[in-house]
């Protein structure tokens, strides 16, 4: 056996353990630490996959984002008393039969894998020269699947409308509840004020070395989010209201430059979101920059929460 | 000259496995949470600097361990900081908060 077969294995085993124990532990803070911890062995099995691309957004989104939007969501959990109060049966075993049946066609559909695997991979790479990019990633979230990415972009502002409309009338447009920690001249403080230049000059690395190598909006974005809620939690300057207009317009300024772009696309390229040929790469790196900006906030706006206060005129 | 290199970040590599298992032994074993604060910060200084010590013979290129300098020196920074941070939480508030 070779070496990085070995150490395939323990990482294998090791996932499954943490997997199985984010469902066992009943204290749900330990539940989602747990969570966060399978998130990044998994982004290690992505790398082992030489799937770069994905390990990035599976170390962001699925270790960081989620794992903070679920301490958000245990947080009020842990202040309201549920004592004792038990999902029934039904629900329970409804639960358990839908969560086995996912597991069975997971497994299915590993376990006998069709003769001839249908891959478009051969044709994304004799094409990708013609777009002008480097990495494969990138040429088919914006160039051969171009319609999946504007819609995942519109997905992540449905989910922020989802979280905004959780909030009460009186406070709606109000100031996001998302909790300080802030202690005057505490270590947070001085993060807060060291890391956001240095976290932004890497978001904007990650976006732009996309076109090339693995990175990407998503991944940028994430970053600028992380770096503009430390700002916050460090209350060094308090989050905006949601009925902010520049909020909103930076909002929808990605999806918006992307579904021009795309339009502009069926006059000069005759196909709604297809590219001038010889302009592919410029406006990619335009959509992917514009693109980042709506990401950043809409992650970091969604970690934050529902508003809970009305802002001071 | 190639040999000499490679040798060397064997060496380095294993001698940061080394703190990282002392880390993960007094992480497990050690009493309250301040002595495992403790034992976690010389994973982080100790352990992951050795470890990129040892793979900047190995790294593409100039900027390729110029960026492995900077995940240590970044790791170094938030890591400081969140020890400092869980501290302060554990002397606040009592080990159990």
């Amino acid at each position: 056996m070779t070496l990085p077969s070995i150490f395939d294995i323990g990482l294998v085993i090791l996932m499954l353990g943490i997997g199985a124990s984010a469902i066992i532990v009943r204290n749900a803070f330990a539940a989602v630490i747990t969570f966060v911890v399978y998130g990044l062995l998994l982004s290690l099995a992505w790398v082992r996959l030489s799937a770069i691309d994905v390990a990035l957004t599976e170390a962001a989104i699925g270790g960081g984002m989620t794992g903070m939007l679920l301490l958000g969501a245990v947080a009020p959990l842990r202040l309201a008393k549920t004592d004792g109060a038990r999902t029934s049966l039904p629900v329970r075993l409804a639960t358990g039969v839908l969560c086995a049946l996912i597991a069975a066609s997971l497994a299915i559909a590993i376990l006998f894998p069709p003769e001839t695997i249908l891959t478009l991979a051969p044709t994304v790479m004799e094409n990708l020269a013609q777009t002008g990019l480097g990495n494969p990633v990138a040429g088919v979230l914006f160039v051969f699947r171009a319609l999946d990415t504007l819609l995942e972009k519109v997905v992540l502002l449905l989910a922020l409308l989802g979280v905004w409309s959780l909030a009460p009338d009186s406070v709606w447009g109000g100031i996001p509840g998302l909790r300080i920690y802030a202690r005057p001249n505490s270590t947070l403080t001085f993060l807060a004020q060291l890391l956001p230049p240095v976290g932004v000059m890497v978001a904007i690395y990650m976006c732009w070395v996309g076109a090339k190598e693995p990175g990407g909006a998503f991944q940028g974005g994430t970053i600028l989010a992380a770096m503009w809620l430390l700002v916050i939690i460090a209350n060094l300057k308090s989050a905006p209201s949601i009925d902010q207009s520049w909020l909103r317009l930076l909002l929808v300024f990605g999806p918006a430059i992307f579904l021009v772009i795309g339009i502009a696309g069926i006059v000069m390229a005759n196909a709604f979101l297809a590219y001038p040929s010889g302009y592919a790469k410029p406006l990619i790196v335009v959509i992917e920059f514009a693109l980042t900006v709506s990401i950043a906030i809409a992650l970091a706006m969604l970690a934050a929460g529902p508003p809970e206060r009305v802002r001071q005129q | 000259m190639n040999l000499a290199l490679n040798i060397f970040t064997i060496a380095a590599v294993s001698a940061g496995m080394f703190f990282f298992l002392a880390g993960t032994i007094g992480l497990l074993r050690f009493p309250d949470p301040l002595t495992r604060l403790h034992a976690l910060t010389k994973v982080d200084n100790l352990g992951l600097g050795l470890v990129i010590l040892g793979l900047l013979p190995q790294a593409n290129g100039l900027f390729g361990a110029l960026k492995l300098v900077s995940v240590w020196l970044l790791v170094q920074l938030s890591g400081a900081i969140v020890t400092q941070l869980i501290a302060g939480s554990v002397r606040q508030h009592g080990p159990q908060a």
